[in-house]
């Protein structure tokens, strides 16, 4: 790596968690800098995906420093840098400069950035392959694409854990007319010692909470140094840590660490981590990245991981040290979850890892490149063009492409030359482009970035009083922030789980929610939107291999073996090649059930285009329910009946030509898209973004971009953003690409069974039915109850 | 009912009074979109047009003689002078067949000047007054106001559904805002508190198709 850094080469280091990457990415920097110089601009930046990373990189990176005495300064410069800081490092740089993707894309739309990266000689990007597969990748790329003009000679280095495909990251590193850099490969670690957990109690047939294992989880807990206990939504994790400390007879000190918690909360905790203050931490996503707190030595993962990569980078959070085996423990909370625990625990130990490459090409993203590319100074569209195309994300632009986002970010890229004169970009005698006004600066300064999260609002601590029958209702401390539709649903007096607290609600007043602490029984739950991730491509496969392949059903629990074994008599297994398609009747209604395991988002979207198709076939289809493995769809007509009558063809039904017309027709109705041209929306900036005591006086008058969209699509449908939003929902929130390739792949491998009643794979889904995104205890008896009565039915015919 | 008077919510978020043969709309917001192009937001430059199609195509369904508009009729001061000609003469051509009034709200303080129709501030219809921004408490009074833009949430199976609604008790009446990209304010915030007898509080959600009357 130093060879690399010294010939002053690019280069991608791959080497799993513990390896030193961090160090090893600024050993150059450090000997071209050991002795006495003159500082003259940013030597090295430094980009770290999280903000409490960079803060610990520059502290662990000024001890070596100021041991061996080196005369080189480091600051960091995040979302929480204080302006006066920001505008001292514009004029005094440091030589190292330890920063955000966020921060990146500000400092390219600085004035005065050409001239602070002119004698830039290296990038190091950290977490590269968690940056690449999302839109902050695609705007850091452009980033870069900007750095390569101010600093031609600037050596870019890409530090990532294990992927599948390095060369991709290796291509994505360089620039578009250059060959990939090349790759160092750290040396690999002792293989992760990794079970499922055996439990005596009896595997739910469906169902995400996993309460049933609770019992032996803290009995893990209690054996471990320190546990991670991970979820994989922040509402599993408000359960989960609820449950166990319902069970804390020892009263072991365990704690809580969610997105949505207070940040004072959560580096509360993270500071008792290091110290090895604490027993366990239930934990999200927010702990998957990041340095070592305290010495963890077991992960138990609660739920399926969804994916073999997210796995491995859990497990790594155990014992940070290369030559030991991190310890984990999987607990599937359902049956259909043992299979995938088993799929995941088979890819872990032979380190195979899921495809994901790297975001490409997104027309929101390119126009708020062009926007900060405007900011830092006038620009030739030719000279822009040719720069952008530099990046490994746009290196098949077009440029019909380009100047569209060009003529969109200048008056909005209307048909109707409406707003020519309130134009941001304006072209001077020169040619060049520029900012129309100043002041567009700074509102795109406030705009910047590509996560766009759900709106949240601040939930305070309030005290009540009831004074001469007036109740007042005062805040007190922040405890953290939820989505705003989920308090909307809210009525004073109803009761939420929150940071492992049961709330009251009390009401809103103009800095965001109130709620006092309750001790009701029935809390409802926060039914986050965020934190759910589909089932990885990669990991489906291994579970369609481990379904058809009796062999391998030797590892999984009796129950589970059990239930299979009476599916293969009562219908049928299907071979990892084929679907399985059902059809039962069931009460005074008639089901089909397929089994995909393309996850629930392309299931969902399988469900919208097969009940329009089954509707315009005359099955009268009622509704459909998606698991992530199953998809159901119940109907009024004979379903069996008319396939046997040939009224009804399944490999015309599941044909590929349902992308066509009939998604087109669905989607451009669906909510989804407006979530989708929302997004882009703000990405774009169109619209601003709502922020906290503003948003009070102008959401009145804040446009709502349901109506935006509605009014694009009849008035300009091949507007740019239209487009941005397509693209974005294909890829993530209806997954076309991945249900076309399931489509293509089931062509002439569905196996049908009409069944009398409902077969033993299909219960778990059959339970979904019906289940709102609200729990509680009655709904739970609820549930069980119907569990049991369909569990009885599957299996009545032995 | 409302004070006596039978009024009829429209899925269009017009409300109409068939005893005074009155369609009363509020919060048109027109031009809105130039409006907000002068600060640099680049929204869509269609808004006008679609809320005069809609406003055209309700008052087609009606029986209507006389036409109330409850403030708010154009996004800001300067939103008369930048109609586009076409826009204009439609809007000319509704003041000229139905009987209209212009009640002021805070974004346009002035009636517009090149459109028929008369100014005012409040106006009477029966017992009922007509003003643009809700009064704080009512003096033994009936009221239908605008300004708010009322809108509400509800969760239906897992779903959370939203939509512009009319809030009404039996002394106050919130219309919804009528124009393309006037969006909804949620009927929970602090701004509705203390405008409603809570026990007797409904409200009308517009939906895709119909509307939905719900009691709070």
């Amino acid at each position: 790596m130093l060879a690399h850094g010294l010939n002053n080469e690019s280069a991608l280091l791959i080497s799993p968690t513990g390896g030193g990457k961090t160090l090893a990415g600024f050993l150059s920097t450090l000997v071209d800098l050991e002795h006495p110089h003159k500082n003259d601009g940013i030597h090295t930046l430094y980009i770290s995906p999280l903000k409490a990373l960079a803060v610990d990189i520059a502290r662990n990176l000024e001890a070596p420093i100021n041991e061996m005495r080196l005369p080189i300064s480091v600051e960091t410069r995040t979302g929480d840098t204080p302006y006066s800081r920001r505008q001292r490092q514009r004029i005094n740089p440091p030589d190292i400069l330890i920063t955000t993707p966020e921060q990146m894309t500000l400092l390219i739309a600085d004035p005065t950035a050409a001239h602070l990266m002119k004698n830039l000689k290296a990038v190091i990007i950290d977490e590269l392959h968690s940056i690449v597969s999302s839109k902050r990748g695609v705007l850091l790329s452009l980033a870069l694409s900007r750095l390569r003009t101010h600093a031609p000679n600037a050596r870019l280095t890409g530090l990532s854990a294990t992927v599948a495909d390095p060369d991709a990251l290796r291509a994505w590193l360089a620039a578009a007319n250059q060959p990939p850099v090349p790759l160092v490969l750290g040396a690999a670690g002792a293989p992760p010692d990794i079970h499922i957990l055996e439990s005596a109690e009896r595997v739910p047939w469906s169902g995400h909470k996993a309460l049933y294992a609770i019992p032996e989880i803290y009995a893990e807990i209690k054996k471990a140094k320190m546990a991670l206990v991970f979820v994989n939504t922040r509402s599993q994790a408000e359960m989960v840590f609820q449950e166990l400390w319902n069970a804390n007879e020892d009263h072991l000190p365990i704690a809580l660490h969610h997105g949505s918690l207070d940040v004072s909360q959560r580096r509360k905790v993270e500071a008792a981590m290091a110290d090895n203050k604490l027993k366990a931490v239930v934990c999200t996503s927010t702990l998957d990245l990041g340095i070592d707190w305290g010495d963890v030595d077991l992960v138990i993962h609660v739920g399926a991981p969804k994916g073999s990569s997210r796995l491995l980078q859990r497990i790594g959070r155990a014992n940070h040290r290369l030559d030991e085996a991190s310890n984990a423990i999987l607990v599937p909370s359902n049956r259909f979850e043992v299979l995938e625990c088993e799929a995941a625990r088979a890819a872990a130990k032979e380190n195979a890892q899921d495809t994901e490459y790297p975001m490409v090409m997104k027309l929101d993203v390119l126009a708020q490149h062009i926007m900060a590319c405007a900011c830092s100074g006038a620009f030739f569209a030719d000279d822009l063009y040719n720069e952008i195309i530099t990046a490994f994300t746009y290196r098949k632009l077009t440029r019909e492409r380009f100047d569209q986002a060009l003529d969109y970010v200048a008056t909005g890229g209307y048909a109707l030359k409406a707003y020519e004169r309130y134009a941001k970009l304006k072209l001077d005698i020169a040619g060049k482009y520029r900012l129309a006004h100043p002041m567009l600066a700074t509102r795109y300064k406030m705009n910047m970035g590509t996560i766009v999260a759900d709106e949240m609002l601040k939930v305070r601590l309030a005290s009540v009083k009831n004074r001469n029958s007036k109740r007042t209702v005062t805040g007190g401390r922040v405890l953290g922030e939820l989505e705003e539709y989920f308090l909307s649903q809210l009525a004073i007096g109803n009761t939420f789980l929150f940071g492992g607290e049961v709330l009251k609600f009390e009401g809103l007043d103009e800095f965001g929610a109130l709620a006092s602490k309750a001790h009701g029984r029935d809390p409802m739950i926060p039914s986050y939107a965020g934190g759910k991730f589909p089932l990885s491509t990669y990991l489906a496969e291994r579970v369609r291999g481990i379904l058809a392949d009796k062999s391998k059903w030797q590892f999984l629990p009796y129950q589970v073996k059990d239930w299979l074994n009476t599916q293969s008599w009562a219908s049928a297994i299907p071979r990892a090649d084929q679907m399985l398609v059902e059809t039962f009747p069931r009460a005074d209604k008639h089901y089909m059930v397929c089994y995909p395991f393309e996850g629930r988002l392309a299931q969902q979207t399988l469900g919208m285009l097969l009940t329009r198709r089954l509707e315009r076939w005359g099955a009268k289809p009622m509704g459909f329910v998606s698991s992530e493995y199953a998809l159901v769809i119940w109907c009024l007509g004979d379903v069996s009946a008319m396939i046997k009558h040939g009224r009804l063809s399944l490999a015309k039904l599941f044909d590929e030509d349902m992308l066509g017309d009939d998604l087109e027709a669905w989607l451009a109705e669906s909510n989804l898209m407006k979530r989708s041209f929302r997004y882009c929306a703000i990405i774009a900036g169109l619209i601003e973004r709502n922020f906290p005591g503003k948003e009070k006086t102008a959401r009145q008058v804040t446009v709502n971009t349901d109506l935006i969209y509605d009014a694009l699509r009849t008035h300009q449908p091949d507007h740019l953003l239209l487009r941005a939003a397509w693209d974005d929902a294909a890829d993530g929130l209806i997954d076309i690409h991945r249900l076309a390739a399931m489509l293509k792949r089931i062509k002439n491998q569905i196996l049908h069974k009409a069944l009398e009643r409902v077969s033993p794979l299909a219960v778990p889904v059959l339970l979904e039915i019906g289940r709102e995104s609200i729990y509680g205890e009655a709904d739970d008896a609820l549930l069980a109850e119907a569990a049991d009565k369909l569990e009885a039915e599957a299996t009545s015919l032995v | 009912m409302l004070g006596g008077l039978e009024c009829v919510p429209h899925l269009s978020g017009a409300l109409y009074v068939p005893d005074y043969e009155t369609l009363i709309i509020s919060d048109l917001h027109l031009e809105q979109g130039t409006s907000l192009a002068r600060r640099g937001i680049h929204v869509p430059p269609f808004d006008t047009a679609v809320t005069l199609d809609l406003l055209e195509a309700t008052l087609s369904t009606t029986h209507a003689r006389r036409l109330i508009f409850l403030g708010d009729s154009f996004h800001d001061t300067q939103g008369e002078e930048r109609l586009d000609e076409i826009h204009l003469n439609r809007l000319r051509i509704i003041t000229n067949q139905y009987e209209t009034i212009w009640i002021i709200g805070n974004h346009d303080p002035n009636p517009p000047q090149s459109l028929g129709g008369h100014g005012a501030e409040t106006i009477s219809l029966g017992t009922i007054t007509l003003r643009h921004e809700p009064s704080k408490k009512l003096k033994n009074e009936i009221e239908i106001a605008g300004h708010l833009h009322p809108g509400c949430g509800l969760n239906l199976r897992g779903r959370h559904v939203r939509g512009k609604c009319f809030i009404a008790d039996q002394n106050r009446l919130i219309m919804p805002a009528f124009g393309a990209y006037t969006g909804g304010l949620s009927i929970n915030s602090p701004a509705f508190h203390g405008l409603f007898d809570d026990t007797q509080t409904k409200i009308w959600m517009i939906g895709k198709t119909s509307l939905h009357r719900f009691s709070l």
